[in-house]
């Protein structure tokens, strides 16, 4: 089977654009809506899918997705719940990449190697373990790999030239540039930084490179999809579905996917802009 | 023993692994961080300069060496092996935790670090933080949970007086492990100017390390007291585990010794079957949290379960990988104490030895009341009294149905 992520970049790369990619954590605040949820993101223009793994302890996100992660857990999310709704999706949509998000404790309680077996019969493209640096991504890349399973890696502003190879050593899929020293959803950086760091590591991998971290509104999201190979935003769609989850409100999926519609918009136009000035 | 036996204490392992425990679990924005200082940690400890100023800080700001104190009442009272107390509790600011504090401010200052924070618990580590931060003249942001904020108003204020500013920590559980998160998160966004001085004997490598190193101060001072007043080297050594960092400090230096039995006493809150516990060795499983793995309490999907014990001190679902490891290869003996046995234990020292010990070691002292009547009276006891109770009496009084004003 042909690697949907690849796929997916070069398709974007065709048109011009970058791809968007957004997070959402699943389950949140239910599995149900979660489903319906991930149906609309891609239905309002989203590329690429990561899809949170609900953790207790999510020490590298701020307050939005922390939020996420309790709704999720207080609904009784488990990691195999999450598996299931990705294989469910998979029957109508065997195109947009889905990358899991998370934690390694969840993967290793698990267990590794079955972990690796379910992601990939689920239809999982690959995963992000935030707290599982090159040091110790042994435990978890021979799995992987046996599987056709990518395991992204990050760099950060903190990444200097010295540690950068380490980094992208067995480095696949994309590399997800962190674009602020922080947590999730908090402060932003400048569209130069992102600029510049973007083409600093370009001249290091051919991967792909999306930045993540402070992207909220469509002008932020536009700015980096004008350099980047693709612009990430989880916390201020985590934030619609907090507030619509307290309100009870029963159209969640459809105020995320008036949000991503902006989103998608803003990464099409970003380049054409460009042009046209 | 045979000499030709690997040392146990040679660990960790360049890639700080205990065995199968510790490594460095961190979002990589801090590996850069940590790697930088484990490289400022291995040139202090070749620096004469820095074991001279922590030697000197520890002597005449600390009060160390802290006595060795044979507990005559408390020997006849239980009617077994001799029973002292190494008796950290009169260091300044009345715990151990202000060895590793010295240690880590001095590493800060080594590395041109200008902002200070950490997490708190029992607020022991918290008030010990901040008063290095005083006394080297740099800010401090001290991560406490809501919740051990309500059970430790005192050393919430001491923080305070000291000038450190306490951060109220709303998140998951509200005790140490969520202050700890939120400590985490701080750093991950300040990470040019800020040190973070963790508290215990765990996160990832070269805390454990290094915390472990800075504490063991208590251990070698134990072995040369001990062998002044008995001639010998003692037949068990006690300690309590919440992260470990007191325990470690004391059994570290006899790790090669087979002669000395050494235990560790983890807190087992309302009984390791009631699910209200923060026994992590006897009621965990080995995970990945706080940047390390070690033996967590969790569910079977890999959820951190929320941890129990009177003392806020041992309130934590996890614990240092060294301990993790120690267990594994029974090296250590691990037994716990309830909240009801610790009460008990603290009444007993109150009242045999005119001591009043913080809730942490009192489960150690809760192990040594059932060991030391089952022992000859020849037999030597040595166990860490690594705090005082103070801060406790609230949280005492409480338990045992008095109301303060």
């Amino acid at each position: 089977m042909s690697d949907r992520l690849s796929a997916r970049f070069a398709a974007c790369a065709a048109e011009g654009r970058a791809a968007l990619v957004t997070f959402v954590t699943a389950g949140d605040p239910d599995m149900t809506t979660s489903a319906e949820i991930l149906r609309a993101l891609t239905a309002a223009g989203a590329d690429i899918v990561e899809l949170g793994m609900p953790f207790t302890d999510p020490m590298a996100d701020g307050a939005s997705i922390q939020l996420g992660n309790i709704r999720s857990l207080g609904s009784g999310t488990k990691l195999r719940h999450v598996l299931a709704m990705v294989a469910e999706f998979r029957k109508t949509d065997d195109a947009t990449p889905i990358i899991l998000m998370g934690y390694f404790n969840p993967i290793l309680a698990y267990g590794c190697a079955r972990f690796a077996v379910d992601a990939k019969a689920a239809g999982l493209d690959g995963t992000i373990v935030v707290d599982l640096p090159p040091e110790e991504a042994a435990e978890l890349v021979p799995d992987l790999t046996a599987h056709g399973l990518h395991l992204i890696r990050l760099a950060t502003p903190t990444t200097s030239a010295a540690r950068l190879p380490r980094v992208l050593d067995g480095a696949s899929g994309f590399l997800y540039y962190v674009a602020v020293a922080g947590v999730t959803g908090a402060n932003a950086a400048t569209p130069t930084d992102v600029a510049d760091a973007v083409a600093r590591l370009k001249r290091s991998t051919d991967l792909p490179i999306a930045v993540g971290f402070g992207v909220r509104t469509p002008e932020q999201a536009a700015a980096i999809a004008a350099t980047a190979d693709a612009v990430v935003v989880g916390s201020a769609i985590v934030d619609v579905i907090g507030s619509a989850a307290a309100e009870r409100a029963n159209d969640i999926p459809a105020r995320v996917g008036t949000l991503v519609a902006g989103l998608a918009a803003a990464v099409r136009g970003a380049r054409q802009k460009d042009k046209a000035a | 023993m045979n000499v030709h036996a690997p040392s146990l204490r040679s660990g960790p392992d360049a890639d700080g692994h205990f065995g199968a425990f510790g490594g460095r679990y961190v979002a990589e924005t801090l590996m850069p961080l940590i790697l930088d200082l484990e490289k400022a940690y291995r040139a202090a400890q070749v620096d004469p300069a820095f074991k001279a100023e922590f030697d000197y800080l520890m002597t005449h700001y600390v009060g160390r060496p802290s006595p060795m104190y044979f507990a005559e009442s408390l020997t006849d009272h239980l009617g077994g092996a001799k029973i002292y107390l190494k008796r950290d509790e009169l260091n300044h600011t009345g715990a151990h935790k202000i060895n590793n504090c010295i240690g880590q401010i001095l590493l800060a200052k080594r590395m041109g670090k200008t902002r200070i924070i950490a997490e708190t618990g029992a607020g022991q580590h918290g008030v010990a933080t901040a008063t290095v931060a005083a006394r080297f003249g740099l800010p401090c942001v001290i991560y406490m949970g809501a919740r051990d904020i309500e059970r430790q108003a005192p050393n919430v204020f001491r923080m305070k007086l000291l000038g450190a500013e306490v951060r109220a920590v709303e998140s998951g559980s509200r005790t140490l492990k969520d202050a700890m998160n939120d400590a985490l998160r701080d750093w991950v966004t300040n990470v040019d100017d800020t040190f973070y001085i963790i508290g215990t004997a765990a996160g990832p490598h070269p805390y454990p390390e290094l915390v472990r190193d800075f504490q063991s101060v208590i251990g070698h001072e134990a072995r040369e007291q001990i062998q002044a007043a008995e001639g010998r080297l003692p037949d068990m050594l006690v300690a309590a585990i919440g992260g470990g960092s007191n325990a470690i400090g004391l059994f570290h230096p006899f790790l090669d010794d087979a002669s000395v039995r050494i235990i560790g006493v983890e807190a087992s809150g309302h009984g390791i079957d009631s699910g209200a516990h923060a026994a992590s060795l006897a009621g965990g499983r080995a995970g990945v949290l706080h940047g390390n793995k070690t033996m967590l309490l969790q569910d079977e999907d890999g959820q951190i379960a929320e941890a129990h014990s009177i003392s806020a001190g041992l309130d934590y679902p996890g614990i240092g990988p060294e301990h993790a490891w120690l267990h594994s290869i029974g090296r250590v003996e691990y037994q716990s104490a309830t909240d009801a046995e610790a009460l008990e234990a603290f009444k007993l020292l109150c009242s045999t030895e005119g001591i009043i010990p913080a809730l942490e070691p009192a489960h150690a002292l809760a192990a040594v009341m059932r060991i030391a009547p089952t022992l000859a009276k020849d037999q030597v006891i040595v166990m860490n009294l690594c705090g005082r109770g103070d801060k406790d009496i609230f949280t005492v009084a409480d338990a045992l149905g008095v109301t303060l004003k």
